[in-house]
């Protein structure tokens, strides 16, 4: 690791010294191309992020890709159907590393409004990882906009090398989920256990 | 709407055509038509009365339900003559319903609300569909099927349209179960509450 006093002091007279991680993520984090899909409401305030009073220009990531080969991230903007989800999951698989996750909404985080109903998923958080979760019903753009900088300060602090790589520097692990099949009553399987691990129900107090 | 009504009797004497009060403020008003006649009486009211448009397909679950009847009869008990009530329980078997709304734009009128009802709820779920009568029908009567299992007979293309079509259920049912796919719930409460103790208690 290159001392940072030292890194100071260099830059000073004019030498910027940075480490290939860093050039490597500042590279990332700054151009997060997302897949462009909306699945409800907040799709029509992603839409307005992206054009131009929020301009998320601004913060490299307004090329939307029609592919999700193109694509680097990917917005789950509204409610997601059962019927809906095993295509979320294959799209989200046919994306190249690294790959990372919004929820943005309540629907995408937990089924929002619709949870106790019968044909949404209750939070896309069932099938695939997600790294940055946007309440709201729908989110304004700023929130939107407040979780794309949460996401690129995770790129930024993700380490390519050792011990605490990030997942798409790990070799071994294939981001690859398993897509639900269209069931009688339900999905199958309901949700992903290797990615959803839900804190046992509980009531605050008891 | 008596007047649609003696119009039909007099075109179909056979149809087995009614009308259904509602008491309600609106007083709308329905036909109640029995299953057999209802593709001759949508021809008739399109053709004839000038009902072109369709504005909207819903059904209806209708569960069995008792219902308290009584009845006054007179009785004779040692010479001497009585008014006796009688309390009477009657079971009405459940049935599923399919509610058409018709306007006519021609002679701008309506809603003309047509009633169709299935035998009993689980197996004699069919009625004739009216897709071939007004076009738009398609996709609602598809959207009935989908959600509470009539079945339309003669309807050109009858598959689930918001459900999967390997879905086994009909949601809108009243009797339907909803996958147990509930696993947190911050702040439980009714059922949910109900549920989380049980599973706590199981764990």
């Amino acid at each position: 690791m290159l001392d940072e006093e030292l890194k100071a002091d260099l830059q000073k007279r004019g030498i910027f010294v940075a480490s290939f991680e860093d050039l490597y993520n500042w590279g990332r984090k700054n151009s997060l191309w997302p897949l462009q899909f909306g699945l409800a409401c907040c799709a029509i305030e992603m839409i307005a992020t992206a054009a131009a009073r929020f301009d998320m220009a601004r913060f490299g990531a307004e090329v939307f890709r029609p592919s999700p080969r193109q694509a680097d991230m990917m917005i789950i903007a509204g409610t997601v159907t059962k019927k809906m989800a095993p295509l979320v999951v294959r799209l989200y698989n046919q994306m190249p590393e690294p790959k990372y996750v919004i929820a943005m909404g309540a629907c995408a985080i937990s089924g929002g409004p619709f949870k106790e109903g019968y044909n949404v998923l209750k939070g896309i958080d069932r099938f695939i990882p997600v790294d940055v979760a946007i309440p709201g019903c729908p989110p304004r753009p700023e929130a939107l906009l407040e979780g794309l900088i949460k996401l690129q300060e995770k790129i930024e602090g993700q380490r390519l090398f050792g011990p605490h790589r990030a997942r798409h520097a790990d070799t071994g692990d294939a981001a690859d989920y398993p897509v639900p099949a269209y069931g009688a009553h339900d999905l199958e399987p309901a949700s992903n256990p290797g990615v959803f691990r839900p804190d046992p129900p509980r009531r605050d107090g008891e | 709407m008596t007047g649609v009504l003696e119009a039909i009797k007099a075109a179909i004497p056979s149809a087995g055509v009614e009308i259904l009060k509602n008491p309600s403020p609106c007083a709308q008003d329905s036909l109640v038509v029995a299953a057999n006649d209802a593709r001759a009486v949508a021809e008739f009211l399109r053709d004839s009365l000038g009902f072109d448009f369709c504005s909207n397909v819903s059904g209806v679950d209708w569960l069995p339900k008792k219902v308290k009847q009584e009845i006054v009869h007179k009785e004779t008990v040692e010479g001497v003559e009585s008014e006796v009530k009688e309390t009477v329980e009657r079971e009405i078997p459940g049935f599923l319903e399919v509610v058409y709304h018709l306007f006519s734009i021609a002679k701008k009128s309506g809603p003309l609300t047509l009633r169709v009802r299935t035998g009993n709820r689980v197996g004699d779920v069919s009625i004739p569909s009216l897709t071939p009568v007004w076009k738009g029908a398609d996709f609602q009567e598809r959207e009935v099927f989908d959600l509470y299992g009539v079945r339309f007979d003669g309807h050109p293309d009858l598959r689930r349209i918001l459900m999967w079509d390997e879905f086994a259920d009909h949601p809108m049912r009243k009797d339907y179960v909803a996958p147990d796919d509930f696993e947190y719930e911050p702040t439980p409460h009714d059922e949910i509450l109900a549920k989380v103790k049980a599973r706590t208690e199981a764990a």
